[in-house]
């Protein structure tokens, strides 16, 4: 008989599972057909046609090789000019690689740099798996709550307060996922000096940053300095809603790409070959697409703000990703009680804040990404219950 | 601005005033403004509903019909146009370039209702030189709809 628990790593074991796992555990259940939900983190767009056409074409033409390790040449090539002409972003096709996802990227980073005992900033509400790819890694997380009342941007106060002489990287996850907030140039340019005589690394979550409304996004990678103490890490999955070809790219200083390399090499060998090729019809040709899917988030954006405004709950207006996160202190439920007797009582499933992390307690998060047929229904379930409360 | 307004109502009629004013970032009286201008300029010109008549038990035929004509000399091809798209069965009415001049898109119960009203009543428009009648077997995609397939959220409670 195998003793599992004897053979499983401590380190994997002692991670917590995800809470919007669980969340999403139980909406996967029969009984929940009949709910509505504003749950779901991806785009309601299918990937445009002449994107999924040019992964067909590769396909029909029996290009099912791998590719090179940091990817088609001819991807990284687009992925450099797409970094230049969309933010003024200068990296070399070789100072890229071509990733499984966005996710890759951020563990790669996080791989390469951080040792046992060293500390990570994680500010939070966040995506979920910067914390426990930390802990793999025998590192720190420190996290830093960031706050409704700084529309949850990092302060250069908070993030002075967080960092210690063992200190190794920062994560900067904006437009951020569950918050809907950015950092605009100058509240970066203010977080800079803090880092710019340091040898902490920016590991720079950009994969919303074409969801970015009211402005353009910065990338700290932009500012003086940084650039060569930033990993940026981005993807296809939102931008070209490409979620399901499982495709992204890191873009950093040579040293670090020719180290977080290696790590892919030996764990990936290389992204998917056919949607390397969908990828470069996406650079290429796809601008206007995003231009369209953004300009229709940016419309359910106002409308679903406007709709929770409307109907009493406090709300930051979000001002990228597809999320809003609505504030709701004042009902007096922790945000697992009113998410799950919503989901219960009104049959409409929002993600509860604390799923990203302690500092979202009082808080849900709500996706946009669906149609506004749907986000009239959904409202009108949450103001059902509301009403309740 | 215009343009994109545009667009918004001619992919989805169903939205409210309130509701496009929200998402344009207007008043409700300027959008209702907006709408009854374009109204009165017959740059809107009405409202339908897309519909997939297949599903239903609705019999009916759909033929695109090529018309060669002889153009009048005062007034081009209009007025044979006009007597042409006055037909109710007439759906869509396009002046062509290339081998022939007319496109008529043409509705009717059966085949020979159809074929009846090219004989009778088109073929017969004094001008009209000659006709070729092509039957639609199926319709795939009208107005940007793609027909046959029915939009279903398939993405589940995946992902973060």
């Amino acid at each position: 008989m195998i003793d599992y628990t004897s053979v499983l790593s401590k380190t994997v074991t002692g991670l917590k599972k995800s809470g919007i796992r669980k969340f999403f555990d139980l909406l996967n259940d029969e009984s929940m057909k009949d709910v509505v939900g504003l749950t779901v983190g991806q785009p309601d767009f299918v990937t445009p046609w002449h994107i999924r056409e040019a992964g067909i074409e590769s396909l029909q033409k029996g290009k099912t090789y791998y590719s090179p390790n940091a990817g088609f040449t001819q991807l990284q090539f687009e992925i450099s000019a797409y970094l230049k002409r969309r933010f003024d972003l200068s990296y070399r096709p070789e100072e890229t690689v071509v990733t499984v996802g966005g996710s890759e990227a951020i563990d790669l980073a996080i791989r390469a740099i951080v040792e046992p005992g060293d500390e990570v900033i994680v500010p939070t509400p966040s995506f979920v798996c910067y914390d426990p790819i930390v802990r793999m890694c025998g590192g720190v997380p420190v996290i830093l709550e960031t706050k409704m009342e700084n529309n949850f941007k990092i302060t250069p106060e908070e993030l002075k307060a967080a960092i210690t002489d063992k200190t190794k990287m920062l994560v900067l996850p904006y437009p951020n996922n569950p918050t809907g907030a950015i950092m605009t140039r100058e509240e970066l340019e203010a977080l800079a000096p803090l880092l710019r005589d340091t040898n902490i690394v920016v590991l720079s979550d950009e994969i919303y940053a074409e969801m970015t409304y009211d402005g353009e996004h910065c990338s700290i990678a932009s500012l003086d300095g940084m650039w060569e103490r930033t990993v940026l890490a981005s993807g296809f999955s939102k931008a070209y809603a490409m979620t399901g070809w499982r495709l992204g790219y890191l873009a950093a200083p040579a040293p670090l790409v020719e180290q977080m390399l290696k790590i892919h090499q030996y764990a990936i060998m290389c992204a998917p070959t056919t949607s390397q090729f969908a990828a470069i019809e996406a650079l290429k040709n796809g601008d206007d697409d995003i231009r369209t899917m953004v300009e229709e988030y940016d419309r359910r954006r106002r409308y679903i703000y406007e709709g929770l405004k409307r109907i009493g709950i406090d709300c930051f207006e979000p001002k990228g990703a597809f999320y809003i996160f609505p504030d709701i202190r004042k009902f007096g439920l922790s945000s697992e009680e009113f998410c799950n007797r919503l989901l219960y009582e009104h049959r409409c499933a929002i993600v509860p804040g604390t799923a990203f992390g302690d500092s979202g307690e009082g808080f849900a998060r709500i996706s946009y990404a669906y149609s506004v047929k749907h986000i009239t229904e959904a409202l009108s379930r949450i103001e059902a219950f509301v009403k309740t409360l | 601005m215009m343009d994109k307004f545009l667009k918004l109502l001619e992919d989805n009629a169903t939205l409210t005033p309130e509701q496009l004013a929200v998402m344009c970032k207007k008043e409700v009286g300027d959008i209702k403004k907006m709408i009854e201008q374009y109204e009165k300029d017959g740059v809107i010109l009405g409202y339908k509903t897309m519909i997939d008549w297949d599903k239903t038990d609705r019999e009916y035929v759909t033929a695109l019909i090529e018309v060669k004509i002889t153009p009048q000399r005062d007034r081009g091809f209009d007025r044979v146009a006009e007597r042409i798209y006055n037909f109710p069965e007439v759906q869509n009415l396009y002046l062509m370039s290339g081998g022939y001049d007319l496109a008529v898109l043409i509705e009717g119960k059966t085949m020979k209702e159809v074929a009846y009203f090219v004989a009778q009543k088109l073929a017969t428009i004094e001008d009209v030189i000659s006709t070729a009648t092509h039957f639609v077997l199926r319709k795939y995609k009208d107005k940007g709809v793609i027909y046959g397939v029915v939009d279903v959220d398939e993405r589940g409670n995946c992902g973060q």
